[in-house]
């Protein structure tokens, strides 16, 4: 009940936040909160299953192309758009997993690399469709929802909560099930695991899908929320970025992707005003992150207070 | 030009990539053959070789000969010395854990990226070849120094087979290679194996961005493409097998080499990271690796 | 005769030059307590290895009651009513003994029950690395019994353990049967000796002898190969 209260909680800061803080940074907690519904998916992936994937870029830009394109193409409206791009999304990862996950470790995560590198570079040798490197910006009437335009202040930001809302309340339920707690297992001893009767091969399957329905989702939002759609989201530091904000908010923890993509999207804004080399940051909080707190910023946490889920 | 000359440039030109390729990939090999770890900055070090032999060949005077063979000399040795420090102060503390590893390069590669950013600053710049040479073929013109490359690298190459086959380092690094443990109980000193083989590793792509920059110029990105060309030859090569690193490079530098020139180099990267991709899941141990 | 619940004909598994092991036929009875003994690298692993779906056979068939199990993986095994406990110790480390066994459950309700069984109840919100090795060793018993399996396969289960431990597992075994039948393998000859319906002696990766504890006992060619001949046994 402690952790339910906590969750609600932090809703209930997100929703405030919007009348307290100033026009620019409604905007960027709504960028947040996006990016962390990706990386929340992320960790269902590495944080609670041990996938270590370096491909989740090919699952954003299914969402965000998924939603993007038909718009684009077809003039379709936000809600079959966004279906479109997350279930691009959960495609995308099941049949990446389909042949990624009958390899391990360093290779799985080669192997995904590699797959989310053809995607990117897919994207740009089909510049006639996709608008390759320059992209297209988001046609208005992708971006209605219930009679709103989604580029004004507050339904963006309102949208942006109820999706980060649901993904929450989705990935809490996911971490108590049997699947989820199979899911940890899996991390845990999956040697162990399989002879509890559990097939390694569907559980991993499961997570991936499921992490890439979130990155689905979080691209078909950031397309209609933000209104642009373009290349340099299937590349590699869009694959990365999850993989920080998770390492640094703490794996395997709910909350742990929305701390980490706060802290890190700050930490970043902050250090380019400071020079052009921010991203020397980004590198060093990899290294430092790695070595010294593998378990992240909720994760040291989680030694003091267990309950955290 | 008719189809048969353009096939013989695509071709030379091919080779002249595939030699630079076999050199870098070679580190590449290296380092996970006996440390077994992926390292994501190979790419930097291949860049850092590039900006280093700049910066040599600006502050050497003379002849441009002259500067190209100081930077070939000291560029190697500073890259490798950077990349032993890289291995004591972080991959040491991870224990060498594969995953962990491939994190922390990644940081690696972030932080060297940046700061030849904050040094050598965001254009490209060129570096004089050591001499101008062109030699005349009764279709075209080539550039006698593309030939040198080649034959430079497979001089590089050649020093390091014979340096790992029947030298006493060689040895001592294949025999951390095959069983660590072993190797340690017969006194070798792995940690420093290890950060003898990464600062090569480092020295090898060095090496190939201080041949190719006089073709290429140098710019503090210009490490992503080596990179993922020498992950994708040592890959289909077999991971851990310098053979089949040289035998996958020039597979690859030949055939990307051709299908840049018929289609697109796009086309061309796409097909070449499938191809690891669909190696990694179905033929795990390349061409010429031993099963895993 | 009593039926047979597991069924092996032919097992057959070479690593390389070695022959682990080599045309094994093995049947155990439903009911029984079967103890697989031999020396160091006779092969007894490996065998458990294929019964239980880890290791894949080169040669042979595997029948559990009327099915052929053969080509069917170890998880599915698992579901099909097979359950194997580690040599080495395999649990989850960092999760509670009452997350262990919960995995093994087919309802989180039988936990408490599946903990007493073992008695570990009291140890429940503990972290399974911080037992002791005796109770790690129960916690992958109580797993393996979660499961309520028909076949339950031990791999050198009182390895490490005190007298006193060893003499409440004896007891908890007897319990298991006829219900489950149990396989296991073990170098206690006091255990062997007294818990054992049949006994099936592996050497160099083929059937050395099987018979009951009294006719293995003075089987020559297995004191020969195994106990020892008038000295202590191993």
């Amino acid at each position: 009940m402690k952790s339910l209260a906590l969750h609600l909680s932090v809703l209930a800061v997100l929703c405030a936040l919007q009348f307290v803080l100033p026009s620019y940074h409604v905007t960027n907690v709504a960028r947040i909160m996006v990016l962390a519904v990706f990386a929340m998916g992320y960790n269902i992936a590495f944080g609670y299953t041990g996938l270590l994937s370096l491909g989740h870029a090919l699952f954003f830009a299914a969402g965000i192309y998924g939603a993007g394109l038909p718009v684009h193409l077809l003039e379709w409206t936000s809600g079959p758009a966004f279906l479109t791009g997350l279930v691009a999304g959960g495609v995308a990862a099941a049949l990446v997993g389909l042949l990624a996950l009958r390899t391990a470790g360093v290779s799985f995560m080669i192997v995904t690399l590699m797959f989310a590198q053809a995607g990117y570079l897919s994207i740009l040798y089909f510049g006639r469709w996709t608008g390759g490197d320059e992209g297209f910006p988001m046609g208005a009437v992708g971006r209605q929802v219930l009679g709103y335009d989604l580029s004004g202040e507050t339904p963006r930001y309102l949208t942006a909560l109820g999706l980060f809302a649901v993904a929450l309340v989705v990935n809490l339920v996911l971490v108590r099930s049997k699947l989820g707690r199979v899911m940890v297992a899996m991390r845990e001893n999956e040697d162990r695991a399989r002879m509890l009767g559990y097939d390694p091969f569907r559980v991993k399957l499961a997570a991936l899908a499921i992490s890439g329905l979130y990155a689905g989702a979080a691209g078909a939002g950031y397309a209609m929320l933000f209104g642009y759609v373009g290349a340099t989201f299937g590349g590699i530091q869009y694959s990365i970025l999850p993989m920080l904000y998770v390492l640094v908010g703490g794996a395997g923890t709910v909350l742990g992707p929305l701390i980490g993509a706060a802290g890190m999207f700050y930490l970043i804004e902050a250090a380019s005003e400071v020079t052009e080399a921010y991203l020397m940051l980004v590198g060093v909080i990899l290294i430092v992150g790695v070595v010294f707190a593998p378990k992240g910023l909720l994760g040291a946490l989680r030694k003091v207070w267990p309950w955290l889920p | 030009m008719a189809f048969g000359p353009f096939l013989l440039l695509a071709l030379m030109e091919g080779l002249v990539a595939a030699s630079v390729l076999a050199l870098t990939a070679s580190g590449l090999s290296l380092v996970f053959g006996v440390m077994r770890v992926v390292n994501v900055a190979h790419g930097a070090f291949f860049m850092l070789g590039a900006v280093a032999a700049w910066f040599v060949t600006q502050w050497v005077p003379g002849p441009a000969a002259v500067g190209f063979v100081a930077a070939l000399v000291l560029a190697p040795v500073v890259v490798a010395g950077i990349a032993a420090i890289a291995d004591r102060l972080v991959l040491k503390r991870l224990g060498y854990d594969p995953e962990a590893t491939i994190v922390a390069t990644i940081g690696l590669l972030y932080i060297l990226e940046q700061a030849a950013l904050g040094l050598y600053g965001p254009d490209a710049r060129p570096v004089a070849a050591p001499f101008d040479w062109r030699i005349q073929l009764p279709w075209f013109g080539y550039s006698g120094y593309k030939l040198f490359v080649v034959a430079a690298a497979a001089a590089v190459l050649g020093a390091l087979w014979l340096v790992m086959t029947r030298s006493r380092a060689g040895l001592v690094m294949r025999a951390t290679q095959v069983d660590r443990q072993t190797a340690q109980a017969f006194g070798i000193d792995v940690d420093r194996v290890y950060a003898g083989v990464f600062a090569l590793g480092a020295g090898l792509a060095a090496v190939a961005a201080v041949l190719v920059v006089p073709i290429q110029q140098a710019h503090y990105l210009m490490g992503g493409d080596p990179l993922l060309m020498s992950f994708i030859v040592v890959i289909i090569g077999g991971l851990g097998s310098l053979r089949g690193t040289l035998a996958a490079a020039l597979i690859i530098g030949l055939s990307d080499g051709v299908i840049s020139m018929f289609f697109t180099p796009t086309l061309a990267k796409i097909l070449a990271t499938l191809a690891v991709a669909m190696v990694l899941v179905f033929r795990p141990q390349g061409l010429f690796g031993a099963r895993p | 005769m009593a039926a047979m619940i597991l069924r092996a004909q032919g097992l057959t598994r070479h690593f390389g030059g070695l022959r682990a092991v080599d045309g094994v036929d093995f049947d155990l009875q439903q009911g029984e307590i079967h103890a697989l003994i031999g020396p160091n690298g006779a092969g007894k692993t490996t065998l458990v290895g294929l019964l239980a779906g880890r290791i894949v056979p080169q040669a042979g068939s595997i029948r559990l009651a009327d099915r052929d199990i053969t080509a069917l993986p170890a998880h599915r095994r698992v579901q099909a009513g097979i359950a194997y406990t580690f040599q080495i110790t395999s649990v989850f480390p960092r999760l509670s003994v009452f997350d262990n066994v919960a995995l093994a459950v087919a309802n989180l309700r039988d936990v408490p029950a599946a903990l007493e069984r073992v008695g570990l109840r009291a140890l429940a919100d503990q972290e399974a690395a911080t037992l002791s090795y005796g109770h790690q060793r129960l916690l992958e018993l109580a797993m393996g019994l979660a499961l309520r399996p028909k076949v339950l396969i031990l791999d050198e289960p009182t390895q490490g353990l005190a007298a006193g431990e060893i003499a409440g597992f004896m007891a908890l075994v007897r319990g298991l049967v006829p219900e489950t039948s149990v396989l296991l393998i073990e170098h206690n000859m006091d255990v062997v000796m007294g818990l054992a319906d049949r006994i099936t002696v592996l050497n160099f990766g083929t059937v050395l002898a099987r018979g009951s504890p009294a006719e293995i006992r003075a089987d020559a060619t297995v004191q020969a190969a195994y106990l020892g001949t008038g000295n202590a046994a191993a």
